[in-house]
This record gives structure tokens, sequence and C-alpha cells, in this order.
């Protein structure tokens, strides 16, 4: 565990983070950094505390133990009412869209907008249908989320996510239950939200295709030992982790793949 | 990015050899200032784009241009002289194209034509009424020919919530309401010295009326809610669909449970009700002067046999007409979370007004038959 007393320099710091639901223990002494303009993959097997990591990273849960840095300041040391300078840098996708059934898309995205900045309401429908756009939504502002497929819902939520240009964007299971091309446009989109805006993006996934296609940095967590297991750029990891749950994971189970590193 | 000064966004249009040319230049931020557009405006797209001045932006900038695009019709216009990112940004944008029969959504319907759908819709919900009424027969009818199925487990544990948990509370309201009944029957009683009648004031009112209506009403707004919000948000979670695709008749395994589990409670809860109206009266007698046995005995002269059965009669169609309008508003709810909360509203409303028109049928029955 590094020195706690040095704050770090990383955009996101993880330091000797443990998360625990009572005293069942999820995930023990996690340390890791995310860069600027990261696009990190937080990975592993179903139930072994992905999400739970990410809810700890956008302050929904308090860990047991540790810290969690933003640009070297504690987000856990932070209250309540000072978060909202975090936060409001923050945006976040749900595993399921989370969108508020009772707005139609236009005003599940224009709703933060609106809170937020002193745009006028035609500025604000240009923002909003703009975001729209991006996901392949355009021409679904007036639809209600349970008029539309799931996919198009969680493409929803990525919109209402990038609302306010956050610097950090945070994506559960972007492209779980997506078909295989929407799945490809989605990690397409990601990469050049990156490029073009400069976020750091926080991916929680385990489709291979996309860990591969967008991460350039990943952790995984091992439910074996309950604690990180490999951190590093997952085609790298894939072929050359000294720890074979990793290269398991990375090569679909296939052990002839995982045994040649 | 804080040391420089921001500039004020603009736009201008120029024509020149290279045909018409949009000039992007300053910081086009949500918090700075709003674009100036110069220039003689074409009335169509650019056909390139001159950004050797354009600073900083965020997502105002692809936003104005991609409305731009929509306002003037181009599906596939140049974006010639973007910088890369931007033009990243556009090609993301414009790669769905809009989708136009989707756009239709809104109710774009005239005023006049959404009055008459509202009228409409009044007469639609009085047969939604008769035709779940009947549904819940059919529904009874192969229960007492022993073919609708539903699980006992769920029926014994609406019969719980239903019957057992609302007791407290009804014991402590009638309680209260006997109570009230007799400080008012006794102010006035006792101008006349006759304040021994609050006996058979509380005893006939708690009986006759006040026992059965507010155990209905609490009913309705206790568990005629919350058989509206079960049901409601079952519906919005599909697990009415997963019934029906098992085989289950969602009548049969939903409403039919709850209609008889509150059938058969709200009787028993109405003659608890009964009974602590009268222990509520007693009490207040005590307290101005009328021991428990003469008001006991007041009571017993006051009270017939025939008094006492009808508010239990009532309180069957009471319970038959709580748990349909909450179980009616439920599977009527809409897919969202919000539409839950409105199917609630609209049971206890419907449950409340259908306690007391059913009341004053009664009322009016009763003094037609003289009883």
């Amino acid at each position: 565990m590094q020195n706690p007393e040095t704050p770090p320099d990383a955009k996101i710091s993880i330091r000797g983070l443990t998360m625990a639901y009572g005293s069942f223990v999820v995930m023990k002494d996690l340390n890791f950094d995310i860069q600027e303009r990261d696009i990190f993959i937080i990975m592993g097997g179903s139930g072994c505390g992905k999400s739970t990591l990410l809810r700890h990273l956008i302050g929904l849960r308090e860990p047991a133990k540790g810290e969690v840095f933003y640009d070297g300041k504690s987000f856990t040391k932070t209250d309540e009412e000072q978060r909202g300078d975090f936060i409001h840098r923050f945006g976040v996708m749900y595993q399921s869209g989370a969108l508020w059934s009772a707005l139609t898309l236009a005003e599940n995205v224009a709703m933060p907008i609106e809170e937020n900045t002193k745009l006028k309401r035609k500025e604000i429908d240009e923002l909003v249908s703009y975001k729209l756009s991006l996901v392949g939504l355009a021409g679904y502002e007036d639809y209600y989320p349970s008029q539309v497929s799931g996919g198009m819902n969680k493409r929803a939520g990525i919109a209402r996510a990038m609302a306010l240009d956050p610097d950090i964007l945070f994506l559960d299971e972007p492209s779980a239950g997506l078909d295989p091309l929407s799945s490809r446009r989605l990690d397409d989109l990601i990469l050049r939200l990156r490029d073009s805006l400069g976020s750091t993006v926080v991916i929680v996934t385990h489709e291979l295709a996309s860990i591969f296609a967008v991460g350039n940095n990943s952790i995984f967590l091992d439910t074996a030992t309950r604690t990180q297991g490999a951190i590093g750029n997952p085609s790298e990891l894939r072929d050359h982790s000294d720890n074979p749950a990793v290269r398991l994971f990375l090569n679909r189970g296939d052990e002839s793949e995982s045994s040649k590193a | 990015m804080e040391n420089r000064d921001i500039s004020a966004p603009r736009a201008s249009w120029q024509r020149d050899h290279a045909g018409i040319q949009l000039v992007l230049s300053g910081d086009w931020l949500r918090d700075g200032s709003r674009p100036e557009i110069s220039g003689e405006d074409p009335g169509k797209v650019a056909e390139s784009y001159v950004t050797g001045d354009l600073g900083e932006f965020d997502s105002t900038l692809p936003a104005f241009l991609l409305a731009m695009f929509r306002d003037r019709g181009a599906a596939d216009p140049s974006l010639d002289g973007m910088p890369e990112n931007l033009r990243g940004l556009m090609e993301l944008a414009l790669s769905v194209p809009e989708r136009i029969e989707a756009k239709s959504q809104a109710d774009q319907r005239s005023p006049l034509a959404k009055l008459g759908g509202v009228s409409l819709s009044v007469w639609e919900r009085l047969t939604s009424v008769a035709e779940f009424v009947g549904l819940t027969l059919f529904s009874l009818g192969r229960f007492l020919t022993g073919r609708a199925r539903f699980r006992g487990k769920d029926f014994w544990l609406i019969v719980q919530q239903s019957g057992v948990e609302a007791l407290p509370i009804v014991i402590l309201i009638t309680f209260l309401i006997g109570a009230i009944l007799a400080f008012v029957g006794n102010v006035q009683l006792a101008n006349f010295g006759a304040n021994i009648y609050v006996a058979d004031l509380v005893g006939i009112a708690t009986l006759r009326e006040m026992g059965v209506v507010m155990t209905g009403i609490m009913m309705s707004g206790r568990t005629g809610a919350a058989f509206a919000a079960s049901i409601g948000s079952m519906k919005a979670n599909e697990e009415i669909d997963a019934l029906r695709t098992f085989g289950f008749n969602p009548f049969d395994f939903l409403v039919l449970p709850r209609v008889i589990a509150l059938v058969l409670m709200m009787p028993i809860l109405t003659i608890f009700a009964n009974v602590m109206g009268i222990a509520g009266g007693m009490l207040v007698g005590a307290l101005v002067g009328i021991p428990p046995a003469l008001y006991w005995q007041e009571t017993l002269v006051s009270v017939t046999l025939t008094i006492a059965s009808l508010g239990v009669l009532k309180s069957f169609f009471f319970g038959a007409a709580i748990a349909i309008c909450g179980c009616l508003q439920g599977m009527n709810a809409g897919n969202s979370s919000a539409a839950v909360g409105e199917a609630t509203t609209r049971a206890v409303v419907a449950s409340i007004t259908s306690v007391i028109v059913i009341d004053s049928a009664f009322a009016a029955i009763f003094t037609l038959l003289g009883i």
C-alpha cells in the first residue's frame, strides 16, 4: 500500500479501499490510479463487486476502509454538502439506464441541463437533440422510456450521462444486451468522446470485445482472493499476466491460450 | 485554459471563390456568452468551414451546427475545414439519420378534440369498471367450481395484511370516533337531562353507520392503495405478462384472492370497530357520570340484532368495492413508476367514493323497507 500521506496525482486514485456490506467483505485492499483521458475498465466475473466498486467511486456507498481521491483531493473525506463540486463533474450511466420513467427521453436529458445552467429553451433543445443524435436516437425526443427498447434506454442513459459534458464518464455495463453492431457503435462513440472531449471514462463490463476495443487500462477483481487480480492494459494482461485467473478470464476460459504465457 | 481570456463565440457567413463558408471563432462554452451570427445568411448549409480562430468548445458548438443542418434539411452536409475532434463528433451525430416518423408522437390534436377525448374517456372508464366487475364475477364463478388457480400462501398473506395488520388502526380510530360521538351527544342531551340517551345515540350510530363507514374509509386508504400499488408495480415490471406466459390467469391469480380476502376480513374488522365504538362511548359516559353497567344496559335496550346486522351486511359490499377499485386501478396502471403513483391515487379516491355511494344506496333502501 502506498504511503497515504502523499496526495496522489492521478485523475482518480484509490488507496487501500475495502468494500463491505455489513460484515461481509466484498473486496479488500484495492489500490489503483486512473489517469486523465484513460478508458479504464473494471472487469471480473459476475457478482465480484464491479458495480459496487463503481458505486464507491461515485459516492453512492461509503468505503469500509480506504479512500478515493479525485485530482489528489479526497472524495471520501469530503462531507456530503461539499461533494457537489465533485459530483457535477461526473456523468453516470446505470446498468439498466435508470431513466426517469415519467419523463420523455428529451426531458430526461434536458433536466440536468435545466437545473445546472442558464441556457434558454431553444439552446437546451438543440443540446438535447445533439446528445440524442450522438447515441443514434435522433427523432426519439418525445418517446417515454417504456416505449422504446432496452438498448435504446441504455443509449439514452448515456446521452443523459453526457448532458453536462462531464469530465469523467462512468458507464455500468454499457454494451450488455446490445446487438453486436450497436455495441461496436457504442465502443466507437466512447473512443470518439474521449478523443474529442478529453473525458476520462470508467467502464464496468465483462464484454471481452469491448474490453480490448476501448480499454487502455484496467483492473481485474478476483473473486477467489477478494482483491485486485491485476492492473494494466487488457491486451497485455491477456497475454502476459502472471495471474492465471486473469489470463483465463481474458481468454474466455480457454486453457491452452492462457497457459501459453 | 484558466490563463487565457475567453472570447465571445462568433459565426459569420462569407462567400468567395471556394463557395459558401462559415467562419467559426471564439470560445463556444455553455457558461459563456451566446453566439453572434453575422454576414449574409445564404439559407443553406456551408460548403466549408474556416476554424482558424476557433478556441475551446463544449457541446454547444456541435449542437448549434446540428440544429442548423436539421433546420436546413441537410442530411449529408460537408464538414470540410472542421478540426478533427469537431468533425468526429459531427460525423457521429449525423451517422444515424433522424427518425421523422418518430417525431409525430406528441399530441397534436386541437383543444376541441382533446375535450372530446376527455369526455369519451369518462364513459370508457365507466364501462371498464363494469367490465372489471363482470370479470371478477366470472373469476369467482371459476373459483366456486374449483377451476381458478391461485396460491394459498399468497391468499393467507393478503388475509393477514388486510385483516390482522389493519386491526390496530381500526380499533384506535373507531374507539376515538365512539368517544367523540358520546362527547358531542352528551353536550346536547345534558340540556334536557337526558344524557343516558348518549348510549342509544352511540350504539345506533356506530352499529348502523360509523363503524362500517370508518372501517371502509380506513381500508380504502390502507389496503385499497396497497393493492393498486403492488399490482401496478408488477405490471410495470412485466410480471403480469410473465404470469400470463406460464398459463396463469392474472385475474384469478391476483384479483381473486384479494377480493375474497377483503370480503372476508371487512365484516370481522367491522365487528371489532362496532365494539370499540361502543367502548369509546362507554368511557366518555363514565367520565360524565353514566355508570358503565347502566350504559351497557341502555345500549342493550336500544340496539336490536337487526340494527347490529345492518352494518355487518354493508361491510361485505364495502370489502368487495374496495378490493375491486384497488385491483382495477392496479391492473390498468401504465408501465412507469409515475403511473403506479397515479393508479394508487385513483384507487383511493375511487374506493372512498364507492364506499360512500354504496352507503347512501343502502340508506335509501333501508328507509324504503322501514328498517
